[in-house]
Formats: structure tokens, C-alpha cells, sequence
């Protein structure tokens, strides 16, 4: 059985160095391997709650050996060195294995966007795509994203599931009317007579100084639109998980990847399976805090994490993954235990996802809270070119430890 | 209607009943009928022409004998998604057959406000699509346009620019007043000598395959269907209240099945404040 692990230890040594370069400094990785941590393998475990065993949940039993609904936990023991099974790759690689494993099972399946063909994509999700599938079903499109948007919707509407990438995640908003007003809006106003089930997805986040246009964080603009599901990614597992289930899916979905976390390497399964869309994933059980984060805030709160454990508290650390709708089970039965909520976004504060999330949680979850509910977003800045004034304005671990020690006392 | 959306159907849609096919969930004249091929219309201006476009390339995929066709106006052409979704279907290879009716205003804003290139054929050949500038009053030539059009489009793989020429005689819609920005003589001048309808009819009369008295049936018959039409999509029942919160997703998740809860709650606890002839379920 394949198992799928990424060591956030480096003293243990076991897979190597972890490829993390990218999302900390030199300084902060030093840090990391000083201290020791038993907690370093995550296991894949199937969604009743069994672990060391793959069993696929009776309802969404597909081929044999597909996990769905799965949802990677942190276990106890290393047992990283137990297996070798499985196969480590980078994110961008690993959104184009579920890429291509949906392109060969459903010919209906197709890639719209700017130097997707032969190029491969800018940040090569799409490399040899084109190769394998033809110019048609990996199509170069002229710099039109409303253009191209606007043609996955008639696409869809027609027969085919085309997915759409955007080079950076704020070209987009290019497209926002195609999106607002026709993707998310058809289903409906068509009574239910066309269906939309286009994948509309691409980098966002803030760079390393790609500049205030090149740093949007779209989710924030898409969040209220109705009829759109928004996923976002932040492990290769996931990123290839959520992939294969949003090209699945029927309805328009938005998957944001971040344009820092490409390079991030793990194994993964070598069987195929597929992320559930609603589903929020429990990164590291706990009993003081919940830490609800997405995106490269979660690799932020995980090194965070190492100091506040040493420290002695213990967090509960939920990746909500969809960002609409939330899972408000599984935060809720987190808040529900802790008492206690941070929230770590990449965000602005205004309109956020923070913003929605904190709404959502006062409505469902006010009488299990004993502590005003807590957020660390960006500023409401655009995003400056200067190295170090961008650094400040994302969320950064040292931020998040003083905010749990805040909360928790 | 050639299709075979009936008037019934289409007075359905105006009325938003439960019979209408959009659920009562678009504006009027905002059908579609996914039988019929015709998706369903949205409002905001040109962004069917990139649609299209993106039908035509799933057709060119699957090497359909089929095109795309979409219709705009002079107005729309003015819209960035119109010269985005031209450029494409001209790349692509795609067929598609992008039809214009030109009728010289948009609400109150004439062609010579909209655009001062030499009308919007040559809009296409800018973009190397083949275009095609017929009067659109004439009913046999904007035929034989149209037909040559298609043709060109499935054989060759390529999208046509059609700009049928014409004149908007009504107003723009039943909240607008056209004689504030134009001149009521110019209404009739157009109105009473160059109405397409009554040179079609002039050219079947003078060949005898129509007469006077064949019109005044023909009216009256449809005076009748429409208002029959009519009335009984005016007396049927509106969609019901969990039409406001299905189709959004194709299954109903559970923020939406709270606020669907809620909303029955509240209409059911003061019915005199909401309409009564929406039926709760």
C-alpha cells in the first residue's frame, strides 16, 4: 500500500532534504533542522477513520484500488523508512499527472490557455501535454482570457470539459464577467439545462517580488459569486487529488494554486485516487487551538507549529482546502474540541476569506467559543515590488506563534 | 420557432411559469432550450461570442457537420469580448457564423456613436475573417447569405462575419421612448416603406402565391394563437420556492439548504407580506 509522507523534518533524514528552499529563508531552515520532531510522516488515511489500511468508503467505491474522500493525517510514528512504495515528484508535476490521467480517461477532457501547447505552460503543468494529445485538445490561445474563458463556457455548455489556466491567477480578472455573470450563473438561469463543468485554475499568491499585479489573491474576488466552487491546493497529494476531482465535477470550479509551492516535493500514492472537493484536511490533531489555513499559510503555520509545540501547546492545524463552500463539519468539530480559533490567511483583511470564514464561524459555532475568533491576513495594500516590504506584508511564522500565545495564554 | 420552440413555450418564458424551461429564472426573451441547441440567452452584451466559439471548437473536435452560429448587434460589436472571440474563431479555424444585425442604434446611441470604422465587415476582414454585407431587409438575400455562409463555414473550417443592415422601427425595449433621440418621421419613414416583412409579402403577392385575403386570415389567426398563448401562461403557477435555491450546484449543499429552511420560515410565518402564488415546496 502506498503511502504518502512529507518529511518536515530534516533531522530525521530519512527522505534527504526536503525541497523547501523556496519557502523559507536560509535562517529559518537552519532552525528547523535544530530541532527534532518525531511528528514528521503524514499518512494517508481513508475518511472512516482507519489508518495503515486504504479502504475506499462504500459510497464512492470506483475501480478497485481509487481512494476517494481521502484525507492525508498526521500519525504518530515515522514509519516513513516502512515503505518505499509510491513516488515523489513536485507539485507542478503532480497536477499534471492528474491532468493527464483525466485526459486519458475522458476524451471530452481539454486545456485551454496561453503557451499551454508546446510550451508546456509557464510553469510547465502542461509540458508534453500537447505532444501526447494533439494542438486541439491542448490549445494555444491569442492573450484573450475573457475570449478564452468566455469559448470554455460555450465548450462546456456543448459537450466538452475544458479546463482553463490562467498564466497568474490576477490575468483573470480579465475574465471575471465570462465567470460571474455566464460560468457561475448558467446552471441556473438555464433551468437546469446546461451544464458548466470547466476547471478554471492557475497560480495567485504572493511571489517572490513578482509585483502588486503579478500577487492577487483571487480568491477573495470569487468568493461570493454563486455557483462557483473554489478548491485551493497546497501539497502535491492534494494538488493532484483536487485536480482529478474538480475535472470530474459538474459544476465550474476554481482551483488556486499558489505560485510559491510548485516546487514543493512529496510521494504520492501510485494508485489513483481522488481528493473529495468539500472536504477540509486535518494536518496535525490537537486539543488547545484550532489553526485554520490554506494555501502556503499552511507550510507558514507548520513551522510555526515546530516552536509552539516545543512550547508546549498543541494545535489543532486544519488545511480547509475549499474555500467555497467551507467545510464547516469538520471546522466545526474542531472548534468544538479547542474552543479556540486562528485563522492564518495569505488574504487582504477587507473581504477576505478570513473575512467570510469568521462570519461563518460566529453564525454555526458562537456558543462553543471561548475567545474571540482570531486572523492574521495581509494588509490592505497592493503588493510592493521591495523584497523586504513584501515580506512584510505576508503572514510570517513568528507572527503566528505570538498570536497563539495570545490566544491561548 | 423553425426548431420547433413552440409560442406557447416562449410566452411560458416571458411569463416565468412552471412551465417555462428556465424555471423562472431569466428575464424575458432570455429562453434557451438544450433539445433545440439554442443556449440558453444572458444579458450581459457580446459574451455569447466567445461561447460560440468555444462550440465551434468542440464541433471541430469531434469533426461535426455542424457549426455555430450567435447574433449580436452593431452595439455588441464594440465589446472587448467581440473582437477577442473574432481573433480566436479566426486562429481556431473554427465554424462559426457570427451574425450582426446592424439597425443603426443601440437604446439611444446611433452607429456614427458607436464606431467610425465603415460599418462591421470590415471589422472582420481585420481579424482575416471572410465577411459578408447584405441588406438585411431582404429576406431571400439574407437567406442565400446565410446559406453560402454556412456552407463556407463547415467545409472549410472557418468563421463568416454576416452584417445584415436594417433599421430598429421600435423602441429598444418597453421602458424607452425612441422619439426622444430621433426624429418620428425617420420611425415611419422606415416603418411604412421599407418594412422587410411587407416586401416579402409584396414580392409572394405579385408571383400569386399570396393574396389580401390570405394575410388578413393569416393575421388574425396568429392575433388569436398569441393571445390564447398568452393567457394560459399568464394563469399558470409559478415555480415553487426550492426553485430559488436548486440548480446553483447540481447537488444543493448545506449552506443552501439552511438558507432555503430559513427562507420557508419566514414566508411561511407572514404570507400576507410575500406573493401568493408561489407555492413553498
Amino acid at each position: 500500500m502506498g503511502l504518502s509522507s512529507i518529511a518536515y523534518d530534516l533531522g530525521s533524514g530519512l527522505n534527504g532534504p526536503m525541497s523547501i528552499s523556496h519557502l523559507s529563508s536560509p535562517r529559518q531552515q537552519l532552525a528547523f533542522s535544530a530541532k527534532s520532531c518525531s511528528r514528521a510522516c503524514i499518512t494517508v488515511r481513508a475518511a472512516d477513520g482507519n489508518s495503515g489500511s486504504m479502504r475506499a468508503p462504500p459510497s464512492t467505491v470506483r475501480a478497485s484500488k481509487l481512494v476517494t474522500n481521502a484525507v492525508a493525517v498526521k500519525s504518530e510514528t515515522a514509519s516513513i523508512a516502512a515503505t518505499k512504495s509510491g513516488h515523489e515528484l513536485l507539485l507542478f508535476e503532480a497536477l499534471r499527472e492528474g491532468l493527464e490521467e483525466e485526459m486519458e480517461r475522458d476524451p471530452r477532457v481539454c486545456v485551454l490557455g496561453e503557451d499551454v501547447g508546446h510550451y508546456g505552460g509557464s510553469y510547465k503543468v502542461t509540458k508534453g501535454l500537447a505532444e501526447k494529445f494533439g494542438d486541439l485538445r491542448v490549445l494555444d490561445t491569442p492573450i484573450a482570457e475573457n475570449s478564452f474563458t468566455g469559448m470554455a463556457v460555450g465548450a462546456a455548455m456543448t459537450g466538452l470539459r475544458p479546463i482553463v489556466e490562467g498564466m497568474n491567477m490576477g490575468f483573470l480578472l480579465l475574465a471575471y464577467n465570462q465567470i460571474s455573470n455566464n460560468c457561475g450563473m448558467l446552471h441556473y438561469t438555464s433551468g437546469g439545462q446546461f451544464t458548466i463543468p470547466v476547471v478554471i485554475r492557475g497560480p495567485g499568491g504572493v511571489g517572490r517580488q513578482l509585483g502588486a499585479e503579478h500577487s492577487q489573491r483571487l480568491e477573495s474576488y470569487f468568493q461570493s459569486v454563486p455557483g462557483l466552487q473554489m478548491v485551493a491546493c497546497s501539497t502535491p497529494y492534494n494538488a493532484k487529488g483536487l485536480m482529478k476531482a474538480a475535472i470530474r465535477s459538474e459544476n465550474p470550479v476554481i482551483l488556486c494554486e499558489h505560485v510559491l509551492l510548485y516546487n514543493l516535493k512529496e510521494r504520492i500514492p501510485d494508485e489513483e485516487y481522488v481528493c473529495c472537493l468539500e472536504r477540509a484536511e486535518l494536518v496535525r490533531p490537537g486539543k488547545d487551538v484550532t489553526i485554520l489555513t490554506y494555501s502556503r499559510m499552511r507550510h507558514h503555520v507548520l513551522q510555526a507549529a515546530k516552536s509552539l509545540i516545543n512550547k508546549g501547546y498543541d494545535p489543532e492545524i486544519i488545511d480547509i482546502i475549499s474555500l467555497k463552500p467551507f467545510d464547516l463539519h469538520t471546522i466545526g468539530n474542531s472548534i468544538k474540541k479547542t474552543h479556540k480559533v486562528l485563522i492564518v490567511e495569505e488574504c487582504m483583511r477587507t473581504g477576505g476569506i478570513g473575512a467570510s470564514l469568521r462570519a461563518s464561524i460566529m453564525d454555526n459555532f458562537w456558543d462553543y467559543l471561548d475567545a474571540p475568533i482570531m486572523c492574521l491576513s495581509s494588509q490592505d495594500v497592493p503588493t510592493p515590488y521591495a523584497g523586504t516590504l513584501e515580506e512584510a506584508t505576508v503572514v510570517q511564522p513568528p507572527q503566528i506563534v505570538k498570536a497563539i500565545k495570545q490566544l491561548c495564554g | 420557432m423553425w426548431r420547433g420552440f413552440t409560442l406557447q413555450q416562449f410566452a411560458n418564458q416571458c411569463y416565468g411559469n412552471e412551465y417555462d424551461l428556465g424555471k423562472g429564472r431569466q428575464m424575458p426573451v432570455h429562453y434557451g432550450s438544450n433539445e433545440l441547441n439554442y443556449l440558453t440567452v444572458s444579458s450581459p452584451i457580446a459574451t455569447q461570442v466567445p461561447q460560440a466559439v468555444g462550440a465551434a471548437y468542440g464541433l471541430k473536435m469531434d469533426k461535426k457537420d455542424a457549426c455555430a452560429v450567435t447574433y449580436f448587434g452593431d452595439g455588441g460589436t464594440s465589446e472587448g469580448d467581440f473582437h477577442a472571440g473574432m481573433n480566436f474563431a479566426a486562429v481556431l479555424g473554427a465554424p462559426v457564423l457570427f451574425i450582426c444585425r446592424n439597425n443603426g442604434w443601440a437604446i439611444s446611441t446611433p452607429t456614427s456613436e458607436q464606431f467610425r470604422s465603415d460599418g462591421v465587415a470590415i471589422k472582420g476582414q481585420a481579424y482575416g475573417v471572410r465577411s459578408i454585407r447584405v441588406d438585411g431587409n431582404d429576406a431571400l438575400a439574407v437567406y442565400f447569405a446565410v446559406k453560402n455562409a454556412r456552407k463556407m463555414a463547415v467545409e472549410e473550417f472557418r468563421p463568416i462575419l454576416i452584417e445584415a443592415l436594417t433599421y430598429r422601427v421600435g423602441h429598444h425595449s418597453t421602458s424607452d421612448d425612441s422619439s426622444k433621440y430621433r426624429s418620428v418621421d425617420e420611425i415611419e419613414y422606415w416603418r411604412t416603406r421599407r418594412d422587410p416583412v411587407a416586401r416579402l409579402r409584396m414580392f409572394l403577392q405579385s408571383n400569386r402565391w399570396w393574396d389580401d385575403e390570405n394575410e388578413d386570415l393569416l393575421r388574425q389567426d396568429l392575433r388569436t394563437q398569441m393571445m390564447s398563448v398568452l393567457h394560459n401562461a399568464e394563469s399558470k403557477k409559478k415555480p415553487g420556492l426550492s426553485n430559488l435555491f436548486e440548480d446553483v450546484y447540481d447537488v444543493i449543499p448545506q449552506n443552501l439548504k439552511e438558507q432555503e429552511q430559513e427562507t420557508q420560515a419566514i414566508v411561511g410565518k407572514y404570507p400576507k407580506d410575500y406573493p401568493s402564488d408561489v407555492p413553498l415546496d
